[in-house]
């Protein structure tokens, strides 16, 4: 056994790391909070948030708001925006001071980054993108249920002995709980010592679109090879029905469409009341991010698509005609 | 400036629509399915390629696998790849992220001469995507995950456009890095008949090769433990295939999504 850094028997709570981005918490950080708060209660254990960052007051006040009793506030203008080295070296120190019993974090691209490092760097065990969560009966270890092999296989993954159990959790898969302005918790402000020599990475350059969040709609029209580099008719199906535009992995790849609209096992679970499934051949690691919606229409002229395994209504046809009809009809039946 | 020593850790895996969970056994039938190189791994590996064209160096692969994913390697080493190091040994078996990454770190500074590690960005069977940061602690060298792009900087820095949530960012790291590779984004090259006939034979260590305790390796090291298995279930489809002309199909197909949503 690779010894933990500390024993089950001094680890307390369940703490949260608090994505943020501007000082705003992200969508997954405040869906952690939520499902989090679930999990402290059945346990009568309390919530902190793990929140690093410049000029956060305001991301501390919404977690409080949205369950968190605690919130540890790191400040720093080296944490402004994340880096490796300082998110990690500042979390460790924190974490082996406080030794929290659990530690969620949200599986986006940075989240993922200071997770696999922070793991090592504590010698715990990580279980990644977790589907669920809940405690195990009699022993109270976190239980994390996972997908693997593309989404077909599912297992539930326990940390026996080493703290803090760490997971994470895609954005998406726990609903945002209700904002409660009354909530009561409290702010504690630790001292951060970073230096500079201590981060090996410079940021150069930033991009952020202003971003659609795909996990939210209610509809979701999407596209893949099958619309051959025109998301016109998509778009505008998804525009009518108030929905987003979703793709498959294959189409972002292409360029034709952004990263932020992708479905699946590396892009985003989305749980829609109604999904188009338009041009896609319905690969697993596509599924996985459609499976839970309300009702599946897959369009495809391919009658032998695994996708019309996995879809209510299934219209075997070539896409654009099918699209351009279904987009008049629904002009016409305007009021 | 210098020339690059790359290392491309990859992993052979099932092609994951070939598993499935066995229901008397509640374990994974993997029997049936064939393997292949990890899909990102590939596109790492052409990463690796083209920069040791474009600067100079050598590029070595790195697997930690039963003896049977040796054959695979042969491949990276047709499509160019100058040596391949296959960590192979029960003591390996059962590992979870902390392990893999401990016995991946190991093998690279037994590989010597390095400054930059490439992983894909997550396995098509395990899909946690943390072992590239793992490896990069268990060495202490700045990481770059998730990168699309990569080149040196005139003051010998790596240079790296990497995606974040909604968008991306251009960083700079010292080297020696780690780095992850997303999947796709370039092409990766075939096999060279020439080079496979050439190619050198794969050189393969076990655990006390690596001068390690075993008990920091495999499912012994491993602080997580799989409890139970199963086999997905999506819900049931109702797979009601629509007959028609196009304006028919269309009024059902709008008749379906107005009963669910108003707009
Ligand atoms: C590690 C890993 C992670 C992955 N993660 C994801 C992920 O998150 N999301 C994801 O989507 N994929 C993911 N993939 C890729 C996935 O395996 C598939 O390759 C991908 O989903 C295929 O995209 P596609 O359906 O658009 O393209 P294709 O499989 O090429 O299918 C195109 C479909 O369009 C149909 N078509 C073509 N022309 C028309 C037309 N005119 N009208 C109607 N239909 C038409 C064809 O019949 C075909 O079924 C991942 C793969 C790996 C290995």
């Amino acid at each position: 056994m690779i010894p933990p850094a500390y024993a089950p028997d001094e680890a307390r709570g369940l703490w949260v790391f608090l994505e943020q981005e501007g000082g705003q918490l992200e969508g997954v950080a405040l869906e952690l909070l939520g499902k989090g708060r679930e999990l402290a209660r059945a346990r009568g254990i309390l919530l902190t948030g793990l929140l690093l960052g410049h000029g956060v007051e305001a991301g501390a006040r919404q977690a409080i708001a949205h369950g968190a009793d605690h919130v540890v506030v790191a400040e720093d203008p080296l944490l402004a925006a994340y880096t490796t080295d300082a998110y990690t070296n500042v979390s460790a120190r924190i974490i082996l001071e406080r030794k929290p019993e659990t530690l969620l974090l949200g599986a986006t691209p940075n989240g993922r980054d200071l997770a696999g490092r922070l793991a090592v760097r504590l010698r715990t065990g990580l279980t990644a993108d977790c589907t669920g969560l809940a405690w195990e009966e009699g022993t109270g270890l976190l239980l994390g249920e996972v997908t693997g092999f593309g989404g077909g296989v599912m297992a539930s993954i326990k940390c026996a002995r080493h703290r803090p159990q760490m997971a994470t959790v895609r954005p998406g898969i726990f609903p945002l709980p209700p904002s409660d302005p009354d909530h009561a918790g409290r702010i504690e402000s630790v001292a951060v010592s970073l230096e500079a020599g201590e981060i090996r990475t410079q940021i150069l350059e930033r991009v952020r679109h202003a971003g659609v969040d795909i996990t939210r709609a209610s509809v979701i029209v999407a596209g893949g090879r099958g619309v051959k580099g025109d998301f016109g008719p998509v778009t505008e199906l998804a525009r009518l029905l108030g929905g987003e535009v979703g793709a498959s992995r294959v189409a972002c790849d292409l360029g034709w469409i952004g990263r932020d609209h992708q479905i699946g096992q590396t892009g985003f679970v989305t749980r829609p009341k109604v999904a188009l499934v338009c041009g896609i051949s319905g690969a697993t690691q596509f599924s996985v991010g459609v499976k839970d919606a309300g009702l599946i229409v897959a369009i495809n002229s391919d009658p032998e698509a695994p996708i019309f395994e996995e879809a209510d209504v299934c219209v075997v046809d070539d896409l654009f005609p099918v699209l351009e009809a279904l987009i008049a009809e629904l002009k016409r039946r305007r009021p | 400036m210098k020339p690059l020593g790359i290392i491309v850790c990859v992993k052979v895996v099932p092609k994951p629509e070939e598993v499935s969970v066995n229901p008397e056994t509640r374990t994974l039938d993997r029997a049936k399915a064939r393997s292949e190189l990890n899909p990102p791994d590939m596109n790492a590996i052409e990463m690796a390629l083209a920069l040791r064209e474009r600067y100079g160096g050598s590029v070595s692969l790195l697997s930690m696998g039963p003896p049977f994913a040796a054959p695979y390697l042969q491949v990276g080493l047709a499509m160019g790849a100058d040596h391949a190091y296959l960590l192979s040994d029960r003591l390996f078996g059962g590992a979870d992220t902390l392990p893999t990454s401990f016995a991946l770190a190991r093998g690279i500074q037994k590989i010597g001469e390095w400054d930059l590690v490439l992983c894909g960005e997550e396995s098509s069977d395990g899909a946690t995507g943390q072992v590239p940061a793992g490896i990069a602690e268990w060495l202490d060298c700045s990481q770059a995950t998730y990168a699309m792009d990569l080149a040196l900087l005139p003051d010998g820095r790596l240079r790296a456009e990497r995606e974040i949530r909604g968008g991306h960012e251009v960083i700079a790291v010292s080297l020696p890095a780690v780095v992850s590779v997303k999947l796709g984004v370039n092409e990766p090259r075939f096999m060279d008949m020439e080079l496979r006939r050439t190619a050198p034979a794969v050189t393969v260590w076990n655990a006390s090769d690596l001068g390690v305790d075993p008990a920091s390796l495999g499912f012994e090291g491993s602080p997580t433990v799989v409890g139970a298995v199963w086999q997905a279930k999506s819900p049931e489809r109702r797979r009601e295939f629509l007959d028609g002309t196009l304006q028919e199909k269309a009024r059902l197909l709008a008749e379906r999504i107005r009963a669910l949503v108003s707009f």
